[in-house]
């Protein structure tokens, strides 16, 4: 069994024509490989509408409700984070309330604001009464600014982390692009930051170097955009680990830090 | 399987892990590889790439599982001799990859080494990247390899045959609809860095470029070598195209290599 912490779907008012196909094809794939649950976001509406990373509130409710109509759709396979962009504090923690009660078991944060910057704080307060963890993309090693993101790198995460020791931070795909040792790093002392695995790199060393680094106990299987990669590192890694450790990286780091009965 | 995309060696920019043959050799016994396309990754950086060959030619005897692809540097007087060494000694495939020796792409040295490689029909090999450019070392500054490149090299002598390795879909896109049906079937190109579902880039490309112009290639051991066998097991394909991918139509392009045989 596995959990897929990092997954995306999309929906009617992306600018996608393809968005059924794919939809569908993320879950005739993670039938295959065994996924028994997709934890996914929409960011708003990839760009249709308003910037990816920057996504307005209209387009966040739609991508948040479109997902939970994907997860009653779906009650037995998907999941979803709440999506959104803490430059509108108020209608983040009015997402966040609503998703809460509407079955939603974590929080996503894209790119819209430093993840050290304090607008983040109350929002993360707010996750942590919800018992929510926080999924936060992150560029691995963060070396300038990057166009179409206000992206953070692994110290700026954990910096918010430090602040929110009682909430679960899941740093974001380190296969996703950046230098994951900066990442490997950075994260090793902070207890509440644990490591996606998600991402289309699949760099040798970077699975060694993350157990060396944290430990399975604080690794999240995932695969963002590209199920082949997750999978190709998943079999590298049953080569690696003994069941034990595997299950903790598939699926039971996953079902510790979400919502109690979130998997059920 | 044949695994045309695979370096023996250190690497400079970070560690690696299992860069030796015998460690390579696991993993291709642990996959179900058989046999694999070797470069000699330090060969890539050297100023002499030359220097690296008689070790590559060494193991591949040593174990047969491994087919040489060694770097022939054309700016280097008596190249010639070097690509005639490439050839008597079993080579499967040259390369050159320019952004790593400092050469123009489409400049005279490089050209001249396409041509000379058509002539003694032997294939030539390239990479378009290694690593992801976002996390390569500061000082990692090799250009990548562009579309229009390839495009440049194939049209420069009838008798090239190209295998390009870590493109992506736009990237092969480009090239193959920007040639002519002759050029773009002297061209063949790994699945390393093709992404699979969601977003199902491999399958497009089954369908529209066809499954003859594709090998299976890893980048091991600076990637998984497991991502291109998942890419596969992922997609409804029929026995005959994976056999195809899997191996038949590498070994059909290394039976096209020596018209001097």
């Amino acid at each position: 069994m596995l959990i897929d912490i990092h997954a995306h779907f999309y929906h009617d008012r992306t600018a996608r024509a393809d968005w059924r196909e794919r939809n569908r094809s993320r879950l005739a794939a993670g039938e295959r490989m065994g996924v028994r649950w997709h934890v996914a976001s929409i960011l708003g509406s990839w760009g249709h509408t308003s910037p990816v990373y920057f996504p307005s509130p209209q387009d966040l409710s739609h991508g948040n409700a479109e997902l939970r109509r994907l997860a009653t759709e779906h009650p037995d396979r998907i999941r979803g984070y709440v999506a959104v962009n803490p430059n509108y504090t108020e209608h983040a923690l009015a997402e966040m309330t609503a998703g809460k009660a509407a079955g939603m078991i974590g929080l996503k944060l894209a790119a819209s604001r430093r993840a050290d910057d304090p607008l983040l704080d109350p929002i993360c307060q707010a996750a942590a009464g919800q018992g929510f963890p926080v999924l936060h993309h992150v560029w691995q090693h963060r070396r300038r600014e990057w166009p179409g993101q206000e992206a953070s790198d692994g110290v700026e995460l954990c910096r918010l982390a430090a602040r929110h020791p009682t909430v679960s931070f899941i740093l974001a795909h380190i296969g996703g692009g950046g230098d994951w040792l900066h990442t490997l790093r950075a994260a090793r002392p902070h207890r509440n930051v644990l490591l996606d695995l998600s991402g289309s790199g699949t760099d040798a060393g970077m699975l060694e170097g993350a157990l060396a680094s944290v430990g399975a106990e604080r690794l999240l299987w995932g695969a963002d955009v590209t199920l082949c990669t997750g999978w190709a590192k998943w079999r590298a890694l049953e080569a690696m680990l003994a069941p034990p450790d595997l299950e903790l990286l598939g699926w039971k780091n996953a079902e510790r830090i979400f919502p109690k009965g979130a998997f059920a | 399987m044949i695994d045309v995309n695979v370096f023996l060696g250190s690497y400079p920019w970070r560690r690696v892990p299992g860069t030796s043959p015998e460690a390579v050799l696991g993993v291709m016994d642990r996959l179900g590889i058989e046999e694999s396309w070797v470069t000699h990754l330090p060969s890539l950086f050297w100023k002499d790439p030359a220097a690296g060959n008689p070790w590559l030619y060494q193991t591949a005897v040593h174990f047969p599982r491994f087919k040489p692809v060694p770097v022939i540097h054309p700016g280097l007087p008596g190249w010639e001799a070097d690509l005639a060494g490439a050839v008597s000694s079993g080579a499967v495939a040259v390369r050159a990859d320019p952004g790593y020796l400092g050469l123009p792409p489409a400049g005279a040295e490089l050209l001249g080494l396409l041509a000379a490689a058509g002539d003694a029909g032997i294939p030539f090999l390239a990479a378009v990247r290694l690593e992801d450019t976002r996390g390569r070392h500061p000082l990692d500054v090799a250009p990548e390899l562009a579309p229009w490149m390839v495009r440049a090299w194939i049209r420069s002598h009838p008798g090239v045959r190209l295998v390009i390795t870590h493109a992506d879909r736009g990237f092969i896109e480009e090239v193959h609809f920007g040639s002519t049906p002759e050029e773009a079937a002297r061209i063949w190109w790994d699945i390393s860095w093709v992404w699979g579902p969601p977003e199902d880039h491999l399958a497009a490309l089954l369908a529209t470029v066809g499954v003859r112009r594709f090998l299976c290639g890893s980048g091991q051991p600076l990637r998984l070598a497991e991502t291109p066998i998942a890419r596969l097991d992922l997609m409804d394909l029929d026995a005959g195209s994976r056999r195809s991918l899997t191996h038949e139509n590498a070994r059909a392009l290394a039976a096209l290599r020596s018209p001097l045989a």
